[in-house]
């Protein structure tokens, strides 16, 4: 028989946060006349070391059987207190929590109202452990390999940080080059290294790493499992060139006659329908591009097949799909930048020389489609160039977010230009300048030496429609100069528009995949912003990089080798806790309807034809209780969550 | 003194119960009425545990889960959507106005949607007068 239900209960100050709405004696006072409360106390803070080891005191003292602590959410601290409980001996899930400041005293005016609604949260939270059982946490072994989805520089940064730490990677790209938007940078801010210099020696460490199974071109289609178990199924698109034999001399590229708009150089050049995005690519083996390719399209051609030496064009290639298993994933995927034909006004689309970010970018680059040499559409070089800031970002009618790195690479562009084109004139126009990282300000005050034009002001329009002799042939900036409060026109050569970062188009879907959440702004939510930013609310899932939400080069290599930490510790501990609180059929009431098996979203319950009842696997129950709810029969105990205890939280609150 | 109404709001852990800890940290004001359960999905809601907060003195019950598309489990708020729909037909047969259940899609980011969903309740519930199940009024009909 069950001892005697002994619960004692604390009641939090949280310095002022609580105490300074909550009348928290008067709660303590309350809860000693619960049913079954032995003790109840208040305290400053109860998280402090002082404040858990009262409870670890009480729990052998007064034998307490029973917890609660009413402070902040859950989400906080909940962790914090059942530990305390577990070292005194007393199982974790004999401890509830009530939400009194976040729910209650951080949102409540009147002190007196504020009191009240605590007194009913510490009711309900009371009646409630009454009711809870002790519950076993299971342990399951991780398998010690990892998959990265996203080869960027976040996650080539990851792969090789676990791979270097002797752990197998699986690294998945989608294109058919890893290397991501970093590749297509000229030069990096604030030190102006050269982004190839830097990123090149990555890629290839990438590519022959014993460690990392590269499998570029492809794409995750089905992700299963749990912490520590995942299995995933990876589409390998054919590339109908063998990546074993060919030898990546690229001849097939030289003799294709067919062309197709460059997607690595932002539609500023062509490729060829045989091809690989740039001349550094990790793998260096090229595709066939089947929308191009004419050899798809009407059957005839075959060059590249008749010039391969290593006859390594294969027609006939299938996609392939490979099964994995790992133990943690981390998920790189990045960012989409924003299309800036969605604010006519500036006139992308319209006018030849107003360009992206990106493509000023490709521009600058010296492998790029004019090899560095910055020049307006017809070839000629602008003698004066206007930079917008925040297109898209910031902006109420697109993204609220501020992007992070346009103020940058907008100072790194002018410092390009004037280099370049020394006696150009570069003008800025910005709404704040945000220069936040290690060396950017100091960037900043260089730049404004540099004969650069700040402008405070939002553009209002891009036109060519000339007012004066001088806006001839010119594209007009206009907008207002905040600082002077005065409109001005300024006409020149060509304009940049520094476009937000935004979330992939396919955000939505590759959350869905991986069971990741969104933030407002639509990237990937983090489990905590400040505590836990790179791991998600999906155990063993982590994200890392732009994909988490705008960010510079050296935030996202911190970011993804936090993760790989991350998925390290897990390999290195070997096992992982597996939650306890999960749903559990009894065999006896069962009557083998099988309504549940069809309702769990994890096809976690299964169906026992020998016994004529449904089962319940524990690994794979991810205890979101829908099939509690669905059992005719009242069959399925949802732990931890019993309506048993639910039930008498509903009783508890409304007192 | 005017009618305060006693109004159980049933939070998804995910989304809705962590929007409601950031109308807390955002130090939203919202209407003490509203007294938070938290279930790990709004798919663990039974119809049941609604029946029960009216019986125990509840004029009013909010269930707030993620937004469509959004659900932590995938596709419980689905589910609740339809079991929700099945329960009101069942509430008014019983003479409980559809007002008193309210289903609502509150994400993690949404402290501020949080605080206008308790508020308006609050209101809405106040106006509507007390379900006075106990005193005999509701639902013997």
């Amino acid at each position: 028989m069950e001892d005697e239900i002994r619960i004692g209960v604390y009641i939090c100050h949280c310095g002022s946060n609580i105490a300074g709405t909550v009348d928290t004696s008067e709660v303590t006072e309350f809860a000693q006349g619960l049913p079954s409360v032995v003790m109840s106390k208040d305290y400053m803070y109860m998280c402090s070391d002082p404040g858990q080891n009262m409870i670890k005191q009480d729990i052998k003292q007064l034998r307490l059987n029973r917890v609660v602590v009413a402070s902040c959410s859950p989400t906080l601290h909940e962790h914090t207190f059942q530990q305390a409980c577990q070292d005194a001996g007393l199982n974790p899930y004999l401890f509830e929590m009530a939400n009194i400041r976040e729910h209650c005293s951080w949102i409540t005016e009147d002190p007196k109202l504020a009191t009240e609604k605590a007194k009913a949260l510490v009711s309900a939270a009371v009646r409630r452990v009454y009711y809870q059982e002790p519950l076993e946490v299971r342990e399951v072994p991780v398998t010690p390999s990892v998959l990265v989805v996203g080869g960027g520089i976040a996650g080539i940064q990851a792969a090789l940080e676990i791979a270097n730490a002797g752990h197998k990677v699986y690294l998945v790209e989608r294109e058919p080059s890893i290397g991501g938007h970093m590749a297509q940078f000229d030069k990096t801010f604030p030190t102006l290294d050269c982004a190839s210099c830097i990123f090149t020696p990555l890629l290839s460490a990438v590519g022959q790493h014993p460690n990392i199974e590269l499998m570029t071109y492809s794409e995750v289609e089905e992700f299963s499992g749990y912490i520590g178990n995942f299995k995933a199924k990876i589409r390998k698109k054919a590339r109908y060139v063998d990546e074993d034999k060919c030898n990546g001399c690229m001849v097939c590229v030289e003799k294709c006659p067919w062309k197709a708009v460059s997607e690595f150089d932002e539609g500023l050049t062509q490729r060829k329908a045989i091809y690989t995005p740039f001349a550094q690519a990790v793998p260096n083996v090229p595709v066939i591009d089947t929308e191009h390719c004419v050899y798809f399209l009407k059957g005839t051609c075959r060059a590249c097949e008749r010039f391969c030496g290593p006859k390594a064009i294969d027609f006939e290639q299938q996609d392939k799909e490979v099964e994995v298993e790992i133990g943690s994933v981390i998920v790189t995927t990045g960012y989409d930048s924003f299309d800036p034909s969605a604010i006519t006004n500036y006139g992308y689309g319209c006018y030849d020389n107003v360009i992206t970010a990106l493509q000023f970018e490709r521009m600058c680059n010296a492998s790029g489609p004019t090899m560095g040499k910055i020049q307006l559409r017809d070839g000629s070089e602008p003698r004066s160039v206007a930079i917008i800031h925040c297109v898209g970002s910031r902006d109420k009618n697109y993204h609220e977010y501020c992007s992070r790195v346009c103020c940058m690479y907008s100072l790194k562009y002018s410092h390009l230009i004037k280099e370049k084109i020394e006696d150009a004139e570069v003008y800025q126009f910005y709404i704040d300048m945000r220069c936040f990282g290690k060396g950017y300000e100091e960037f900043y005050e260089r730049l404004s030496n540099e004969g650069v034009t700040f402008i405070r002001g939002k553009v209002g329009k891009v036109t060519n429609r000339a007012l004066t002799d001088g806006e001839k042939g010119k594209l007009v900036v206009v907008a207002e100069d905040s600082l002077m409060s005065a409109l001005i026109r300024v006409p020149v050569d060509m304009v940049i528009l520094s476009t937000a970062l935004e979330p992939r188009s396919d955000a939505e879907a590759v959350a869905r995949l991986f069971n990741i959440s969104r933030s407002a702004d639509g990237f990937f939510l983090e489990r905590h912003p400040k505590l836990d930013p790179v791991a998600t609310t999906t155990g063993g899932t982590f994200i890392a990089g732009c994909a988490q939400g705008p960010k510079d080069i050296p935030d996202t290599v911190a970011q993804a080798s936090a993760a790989a930490a991350r998925t390290l510790a897990m390999i290195s501990k070997g096992k992982v806790e597996i939650e306890a609180a999960i749903a559990v059929i009894n065999e006896d009431l069962c009557s083998g309807c099988k309504i549940c098996n069809l309702l769990c979203p994890y096809s976690a319950i299964s169906f026992d034809e020998e016994k004529r009842v449904s089962r319940v696997n524990e690994a794979l129950c991810k205890a979101c209780g829908t099939c509690v709810v669905a059992c005719p029969s009242a069959a399925i105990t949802g732990r931890h969550f019993t309506t048993e205890q639910i039930m008498a939280e509903i009783e508890g609150i409304l007192v | 003194m005017s009618f305060e109404p006693k109004i159980v709001a049933f939070l998804c852990n995910w989304c809705a119960y962590r929007g409601a800890d950031l109308a807390g940290t955002s130090r939203m004001k919202c209407a003490p009425n509203v007294r938070p359960i938290r279930v790990m999905c709004s798919g663990r809601v039974e119809p049941d545990f609604v029946l029960k907060a009216f019986e125990a003195g509840a004029d009013g019950v909010l269930i707030l889960g993620c937004h469509p598309g959004d659900c932590h489990y995938l596709e419980g708020n689905y589910k609740t959507m339809r079991r929700i729909a099945l329960l009101k037909n069942m509430l008014s047969q019983l003479g409980i106005e559809d007002e008193r259940l309210r289903l609502e899609w509150v994400s993690a980011s949404e402290g501020g949607r949080f605080a206008s969903i308790t508020n308006e309740m609050t209101g809405q519930i106040r106006k509507l007068g007390s379900f006075s199940h106990r005193n005999g009024e509701g639902s013997n009909g």
